[in-house]
């Protein structure tokens, strides 16, 4: 009920047509090379504040190489190299001077993976926020331990079992669980891997609800398969082919009438 | 016929079945593969089998009791009364000195007509025997070949009779390596309940006192042997816990540099190196810390007005040490290794700086195996003994003082052991018990080591 009224609320808060929102981060002709592979051939794309882009495009094309430069996680792959420029607020993010660690905590991850911490459930909600000193003391861990698992959907079946081990939970509520454990931090991009791929239709139906709550407070980059879900949950939608980046637009603009016709023809499942 | 060319034969006439084995099955299928039941050359190994192998069980089995039977012949044709009332060893004297005469080693001026005529009687018998086995092998493997080939048709399943043999050659090489270790356990185990007969286990695991000169004349002073071996567990004790000290922080932080640190050109030449160290004898590591380390450490200790034994636990605790090292090191980088790079990425996703992730995710994750490779060094470093023999001294003095002499378990067994001994003085046998207990703690160390990495394997596979 209470949150039904708050997404209303940010639903009206939400700038209405013509203004275009600012932009949170920006990409400029970002080339990323896999020792002499290149993976990435020049994108440019700009991820605009409090909404959900989503990325999609067939297997291999770079989705989740775009995505991992957003937070420079790129920079733990040795053979991983990236060129152009990348801003996140205006300011180049792979400068000299910008601390990556700092970054990640602006910029949060959730992987296509489910990989959780082999600690509690508790300890890996608590991670993030232990680490960048977020909580002080414990009833105030409690309260953002808990805020998070709720948000993430998995509450409800883990309340009772928080001292367990986060890695005997299934496929799906491990990857619930590393959700709460993205937005523990309180990030301000969140980046999103196929967040739903070992998802039920029930909790992705609620993932996607979370995400939908989560744009009236952060950015949300989410790389999906499934179109229905970029359709669903994005207000813009960029698609990738072979490293490069086709199209981008508004979601509905780029569902119902795209320009490019590799576009038209991955959205219309004639290849992927 | 000497056993090599008798053995030539065989496998001339095996080589020769597989040959035959493998046309004639092609013949039988009409030159047509897909009509035979099996490759062509199961069909030749078939033959080369059935050649081969009777023949070898016998000339095994002759090879393992034939030298009894000729023995226990010629025994029983020696004349009454050379045997009568001879001691058991006076027994074996007598056939020894047969056998070296029929063997043509020895003087034939001080032996007796009896021996002599003995002596013939055994030469003429391994002959007869060397012939009749010549004879019987032959005639198995082309026997054998004969059979095989009768058998030979597109419909029989020489692929799945192959493979039995196969299969039956494979257990058997696994049991020579289980029979050998309870051989091991076995003789230990009856040689210790030996020594238990003489002081009581109880006086041997709790004794304070540890003494094993016994007397051998009776009216020698102070040598009346005394079995206690809490010295010994002691000593032990403490240079392995000495050498865990050096052993497991350097290794480790070694493992952690090598694994997270290391660019990947450091890391493929320091790996190898590391590992060098492993691969040298403990006896030049035992000079090191002989000749440098424990004078070093005698004269550190004088500088500052502490009294070191010249041969102290510490310099063979520290070398022992750092031989481990590489042990240690090269095992925990590996399992650090096997932690998968998404958790990693999981961390730093977050914001966790490279040493969070380490210190909170990657080493935690990797704890099971790291603590294996700790019980396996900790194995290691309790049967160790060349190092202790040489740096650590013979006294077992009952001490916790890492700067005293002390000895440990092993360096016992092979001091008790070593030059001509009696096996059937305690002193001797209690080596038996000493190497009883060493070979139970390790064995627990190392099961416990094996679970507790099993464990953490079956979580990532
Ligand atoms: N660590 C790596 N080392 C080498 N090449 C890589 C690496 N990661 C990705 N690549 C290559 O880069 C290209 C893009 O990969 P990426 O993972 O970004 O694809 P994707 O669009 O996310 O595909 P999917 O939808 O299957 O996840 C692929 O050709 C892949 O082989
Ligand atoms: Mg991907």
């Amino acid at each position: 009920m209470v949150a039904q009224t708050q997404i209303q609320a940010r639903a009206d808060a939400r700038p209405q047509g013509g203004v275009a929102p600012a932009v949170k981060m920006e990409a400029r002709g970002v080339k990323v090379f896999y020792g002499a592979k290149q993976a990435l051939k020049g994108i440019d794309l700009d991820v605009r504040d409090r909404q959900v882009t989503a990325l999609i495009g067939p297997s291999g094309c770079g989705k989740s190489t775009f995505l991992r430069c957003l937070n420079r996680m790129n920079d733990t792959i040795d053979i991983a190299r990236v060129e152009g420029l990348m801003t996140l607020d205006g300011q180049d993010i792979y400068d000299r001077s910008i601390d990556v660690v700092q970054l990640r905590a602006r910029v949060g991850m959730v992987f296509q993976k489910p990989n959780p911490f082999p600690k509690s459930i508790y300890d890996n909600v608590s991670y993030g926020p232990k680490i960048h000193g977020l909580a002080a003391g414990k009833d105030e861990m409690d309260e953002v331990v808990e805020k998070s698992l709720q948000r993430a959907g998995l509450w409800n079946e883990v309340k009772d079992r928080l001292r367990e081990p986060g890695t005997g939970l299934s496929g799906g509520q491990q990857q619930r669980l590393c959700i709460a454990r993205a937005i523990a931090v309180s990030p301000e991009v969140i980046l999103m891997d196929e967040p739903c791929s070992a998802l039920d239709p029930i909790a992705t139906a609620h993932i996607e609800e979370l995400i939908d709550e989560l744009r009236a407070n952060y950015t949300i980059v989410i790389v999906t398969h499934n179109m229905q879900q970029a359709a669903r949950v994005s207000q813009r939608t960029a698609f990738f082919h072979l490293g490069e980046m086709v199209e981008v637009g508004d979601t509905e603009e780029i569902f119902t009438n795209p320009h490019d016709e590799r576009t038209q023809g991955y959205i219309t499942g004639r290849y992927g | 016929m000497p056993m090599s060319v008798l053995v030539a034969v065989l496998v001339a006439l095996s080589l020769a079945g597989f040959y035959m084995g493998r046309s004639r099955a092609l013949d039988a299928a009409g030159g047509r593969m897909a009509n035979l039941h099996s490759v062509p050359g199961y069909y030749g190994f078939y033959a080369a089998i059935w050649a081969g192998l009777p023949a070898l069980l016998v000339i095994v089995v002759w090879s393992a009791f034939g030298g009894a039977v000729v023995n226990a012949l010629v025994w029983s044709s020696l004349p009454a009364d050379a045997v009568q009332g001879l001691s058991p060893s006076q027994q074996s004297l007598l056939m020894t000195n047969i056998l070296n005469v029929a063997g043509g080693n020895a003087g034939a001026a001080e032996t007796s007509p009896v021996v002599r005529a003995a002596a013939e009687y055994h030469q003429h018998l391994r002959g007869i025997g060397r012939w009749a086995l010549a004879a019987l092998a032959f005639s198995l493997a082309v026997g054998g070949l004969w059979y095989a080939r009768s058998r030979i048709t597109p419909s029989l399943r020489a692929r799945n009779q192959v493979e039995r043999v196969v299969q039956a050659l494979l257990i058997m090489c696994s049991l020579v390596a289980i029979l050998t270790t309870v051989g091991i356990v076995m003789s230990l185990l009856f040689e210790a309940i030996r020594f238990f007969g003489r002081v009581s286990p109880v006086e041997f695991l709790f004794g304070l006192h540890w003494s094993p000169q016994t007397a051998i004349r009776a009216d020698q002073v102070g040598s009346s042997g005394a079995f206690g071996a809490v010295p010994l567990f002691a000593g032990t004790i403490l240079i392995s816990l000495i050498a865990m000290l050096v052993a497991v922080p350097v290794g480790l932080l070694a493992a952690v540099y090598m694994a997270e640190y290391a660019p990947p050109r450091v890391r493929a030449t320091v790996k190898p190196v590391l590992e060098i160290l492993a691969g040298i004898p403990t006896v030049v590591y035992g000079f090191f810390a002989a000749l440098t380390m424990a004078p070093l450490i005698r004269d550190a200790g004088q500088a500052v007005g502490l009294n070191v034994a010249s041969e102290s636990a510490l310099a063979a605790g520290v070398v022992m040490g750092i031989m481990i090292i590489p042990f240690v090191s090269s095992l925990s980088d590996d399992v650090i290794n096997a932690v998968p790079q998404s958790l990693r990425d999981g961390a730093y996703g977050l914001g966790a700086t490279r040493s969070e992730t380490i210190k909170q995710v990657v080493l935690p994750a990797a704890l099971p195996g790291i603590v294996g490779a700790v019980l396996l060094a900790v194995s290691r470093a309790i049967g160790e003994t060349m190092i202790v023999v040489m740096a650590a001294g013979l006294a077992a003095n009952l001490t916790a003082n890492p700067l005293a002499a002390v000895t440990t378990v092993t360096v016992q067994i092979a001091t008790l052991l070593v030059g001509d001994q009696e096996f059937d003085s305690a002193k001797t046998l209690s080596a038996f018990g000493l190497g009883l207990v060493l070979f139970t703690v390790t064995l627990c160390l190392n099961v416990i080591a094996l679970r507790v990495v099993q464990k953490y394997r079956e979580k990532y596979d």
